[in-house]
């Protein structure tokens, strides 16, 4: 699906979002009459400084004035690599931008992101994975890291890797692994209205509470991360 | 104190100031840095806890999976700590790896009221568990957020090896402060990972002191990314990690607008520089070329006579 057919099909009663060179900005009113705020990364576009700050000022802005869910729509290129973006501190940038959903999300601000492209490592991470729901739509791409990075480092062949990939959803791109491990809650079908979709979640929003990693268990992707967590709170708690 | 314990202490605290960060192991790291013989470590290497992911690529597990999280006495307090051992697949972020500082971070949420220190020595994701170590360090910001919004003080030291990058470096941005040695790389994209991308001509990986003058400690420093930069001895980031522990505040919406302001102007300021040195000198630096030969004291009190800190606004 474009962005625009999204759009539509999100907001049957009008919305005033734009694309602005790959930033998307602007808000909806939803069926139930609340108004969400709308941001995003379109068009396969790089997430570097001038995108995370501009993304973060719209989320800050709009907790001064607003209240309604955020969406954050997600079609990105992976963080961008260049030394311009590394000498002015992108990690600070990108990390801000995630600060300010998680902040968003705890203080009556429930976040949604829907992932409807690419995306990858630190534009995921400031993006779609600091959001509270995380929504596939069919045909979304995500690669946390691309399998030819992945022959470089490991001294895998394609061939090799592409056959490991097959047994386990751990290093593989692809929704559907991102969903195994916990991180992709629902996907959506596009042959229905998203509206519905979206006021269906909505309504059984789950709370702040991050159980993503209890989610990877359930559905045999992360078999232990939700255990050692467990086990190390414990411990710590236990040793006061 | 007993004769005996003095005398460990005290040599524990030589040891600490000639102790290199860089070198040392992580445990070494936690040993020296916390008051002698106070730290308990929790699901430690005997219980041997190894990746499940690393044997699909015939690959040696470690029992603790690169990282050593428990509980210490920081002069006197309790703290929580966790370590990265950067000489263990780099001290990549595994789904064990990362459930241990999620789970430790989660225990100083409910607690309130001890802090937590991240000995970062990373580059990232692990790539051979690529998803569950993004979504680790996913779990693990959320964690860090969550932490200090209960009012915990979470502190992050960089100086080790494999410096912090990758969301390594998304999790710097998370916490309260950061000290910084020299040696101590922040950053997102690595250098090879720049000139693979985009070119030689971009980023030459090679070109050692473009690295540390572009990711490296000093310009974080002057940048205003880390708030005390200290000299390359574990010693070093013990006082340095006292030092923010005295100085940072609770976390709340006024400190994420005041990041917004200071990242828009740090862009305003240095936007369009081409190299460090140029930020350098626009910040008033004379010489700024001589920079990164200074030696840690002459180059502490330069960087404080410039002044700038993220301490209230991240």
């Amino acid at each position: 699906m474009t962005l625009d057919d999204i759009l539509a099909s999100l907001f049957p009663d009008g919305h005033d979002v734009k694309n602005d060179k790959g930033v998307i900005f602007g808000s909806a009113t939803l069926r139930s009459g609340v108004k969400a705020l709308v941001i995003g990364v379109a068009d396969r576009t790089a997430v570097g400084l001038d995108e995370a700050i501009k993304l973060s000022g719209y989320v800050l802005d709009s907790l001064e004035r607003e209240t309604g869910p955020i969406l954050v729509l997600v079609d990105s290129d992976s963080q961008r690599m260049s030394k311009r973006d590394e000498l002015l501190g992108l990690n600070e940038f990108l990390s801000h931008l995630a600060k300010s959903l998680i902040y968003a999300d705890m203080h009556r601000r429930p976040t949604i992101g829907l992932l409807y492209g690419h995306s990858a490592a630190g534009a995921l991470l400031a993006t779609g994975l600091a959001t509270r729901v995380l929504v596939g739509l069919p045909g979304a791409a995500p690669a946390v890291m691309d399998l030819p990075s992945m022959a470089k480092v490991t001294k895998l062949s394609m061939e090799a890797l592409e056959e490991k990939a097959k047994s386990t959803p751990v290093f593989a791109p692809g929704l559907s692994n991102l969903a195994k491990m916990g991180a992709v809650r629902v996907t959506w079908n596009d042959a229905g209205s998203l509206a519905d979709q979206l006021d269906t979640l909505l309504a059984n929003m789950p709370d702040a509470h991050d159980r993503r990693d209890a989610l990877g268990k359930e559905r045999g992707g992360r078999l232990k991360a939700a255990e050692i967590a467990e086990r190390v709170r414990d411990l710590a708690l236990q040793s006061q | 104190m007993t004769a005996p314990l003095k005398h460990a202490a005290q040599l524990s605290a030589e040891r600490a100031q000639t102790t290199s960060f860089y070198e040392a192991s992580a445990r070494t790291r936690v040993e020296l840095l916390l008051d002698s013989g106070s730290f308990v470590e929790f699901v430690g290497p005997e219980k041997r806890e190894v990746s499940p992911h690393l044997k699909i690529f015939d690959l040696p597990e470690q029992f603790d999976d690169g990282i050593v999280v428990g509980r210490g006495r920081l002069d006197g307090s309790p703290v929580f700590v966790a370590a990265q051992e950067g000489r263990f697949m780099g001290g990549a972020f595994g789904e064990v790896h990362g459930a241990k500082l999620t789970g430790l971070l989660r225990a100083a949420r409910e607690i309130e009221s001890i802090p937590v220190l991240i000995l970062f020595d990373t580059g990232g994701v692990r790539l051979q568990e690529a998803n569950a170590g993004e979504l680790a360090i996913a779990e693990i910001m959320r964690a860090v957020m969550e932490a200090r919004t209960a009012g915990v003080k979470v502190i992050g030291l960089i100086g080790g090896r494999s410096g912090c990058y990758g969301g390594g470096g998304l999790i710097a941005g998370c916490c309260s402060a950061l000290a910084v040695s020299e040696p101590g790389r922040i950053a997102v994209s690595g250098p090879e990972v720049i000139e693979t991308n985009r070119g030689v001509e971009e980023f030459d990986s090679r070109d050692r002191a473009l690295v540390w003058r572009t990711m490296g400690g000093k310009h974080r420093r002057l940048l205003g990314a880390a708030d005390v930069f200290t000299d390359d001895t574990v010693q070093g980031f013990r006082d340095a990690a006292l030092e923010l522990l005295g100085l940072v505040g609770a976390f709340g919406l006024d400190k994420l607008q005041a990041e917004q302001v200071r990242l828009t102007d740090r862009l305003r300021s240095f936007g369009t520089c081409r190299d460090a040195i140029d930020i350098w000198a626009a910040e008033g630096i004379s010489h700024a070329e001589t920079v990164p030969d200074l030696p840690a004291d002459q180059f502490i009190s330069l960087a404080n006579k410039i002044g700038r800190t993220s301490r209230d606004a991240r």
